[in-house]
């Protein structure tokens, strides 16, 4: 009974433990869901697969705490997102931006679809033209009707294989 | 015909040449923005000496070396010694950006390590730290006469990396 009890306790204060851990929300809700929107399409630079609105790390918290500073300066999101590149490079954009250097990056996929086709299309083709041409001749046809013979045979006497 | 088996050989090889540069670098290391651009301006009090501030302005005309550090930083207390050396080469004036520290601790860590530089720039909120694109430190940073950061080592100094980058480096600056 006893420990029941403590396990209970327990399992309040760890209520009470998380509790202390929630983040503060910001006083204005527009600000916070435009900080979202905006952090969400943001890499954080210490733990590079979380994105800057789900990083707990420091750096990000202090980063957040930034945007939202320009979000009250009247930002507009285009000019937050031009502030976190000047800084940090196209590498904090988890949607790299089309420009000469990321080209391939954006275009490549295709490229190689399109080549992938190609090669299907020149292949099929090359396999019709094969097939089309091949003609039996008359000792093949011969040869055929035996073995079809043959067979139907097996079948009415019942032997298989 | 022959050269059609040779095909999966060789895009085995393009595989292997592209996994293998992929693979070797570290993706820790993002490339700064901030690379061939004028240093953020600044002006924040300094370490040592609360009531003075800093400012890279007033170093303007020297090439000298902003180095990013913490007391909390381990990375940091590693590459110390490196910073002693570089402060004994006299080769360019070293300055500290205390980034998100306690001016106690830094100041006690100053004390028991040695002080490698001219002074600290204190960065208690870390603000200049993020104009400086800083996502880890310690940070070091290359800055000519003109004002304008020539070179970024992320990550802990070593004497190698002094040796075969930043010495040369200062050296060329000179030259200009």
């Amino acid at each position: 009974m006893k420990s029941i009890f403590l396990v209970l306790v327990s399992v309040l204060y760890l209520h009470i433990a998380y509790a202390n851990d929630a983040a503060p929300l910001a006083d204005d809700p527009v600000t916070e869901q435009r900080l979202i929107s905006i952090s969400e399409e943001m890499r954080c630079l210490v733990c590079q697969n979380e994105s800057l609105a789900g990083s707990r790390s420091d750096l990000a918290n202090d980063l957040r705490r930034e945007i939202r500073t320009l979000i009250k300066e009247g930002k507009s999101d285009d000019q937050i997102r031009a502030f976190m590149v000047e800084r940090y490079g196209d590498f904090v954009l988890y949607r790299p931006p089309v420009k000469p250097i990321t080209w391939l990056l954006w275009i490549g996929p295709f490229v190689i679809l399109a080549i992938g086709i190609a090669f299907l299309m020149s292949y099929l083709r090359r396999r019709n033209a094969m097939a089309a041409t091949k003609v039996l001749s008359e000792a093949d046809n011969q040869k055929i009707d035996a073995l079809l013979n043959t067979l139907g045979k097996n079948d009415r006497d019942g032997i298989h294989g | 015909m022959k050269a059609k088996f040779l095909i999966p050989l060789l895009l085995f090889v393009v595989l292997v040449i592209f996994l293998a540069i992929g693979l070797n670098r570290d993706p820790h290391e993002v490339p700064s923005p901030l690379i061939n651009k004028p240093a953020p301006a600044f002006e924040i009090a300094q370490l040592a000496q609360a009531n003075k501030t800093f400012s890279p302005a007033s170093m303007k005309g020297q090439v000298w070396i902003l180095n990013v550090w913490a007391s909390w930083c381990v990375a940091c207390r590693e590459e110390h010694p490196v910073l002693v050396e570089l402060a004994k080469s006299g080769q360019a004036p070293l300055i500290g950006l205390d980034y998100k520290d306690k001016r106690e601790d830094a100041l006690v860590m100053l004390e028991s390590q040695g002080n490698p530089y001219m002074l600290s720039a204190f960065d208690a909120n870390g603000r200049v730290g993020i104009d400086y694109g800083v996502y880890g430190v310690p940070e070091t940073y290359v800055i000519d006469q003109a004002g304008v950061i020539r070179f970024k080592h992320i990550g802990p100094l070593t004497l190698l990396i002094l040796n075969q980058k930043i010495y040369p480096l200062l050296a060329d600056l000179k030259k200009s």
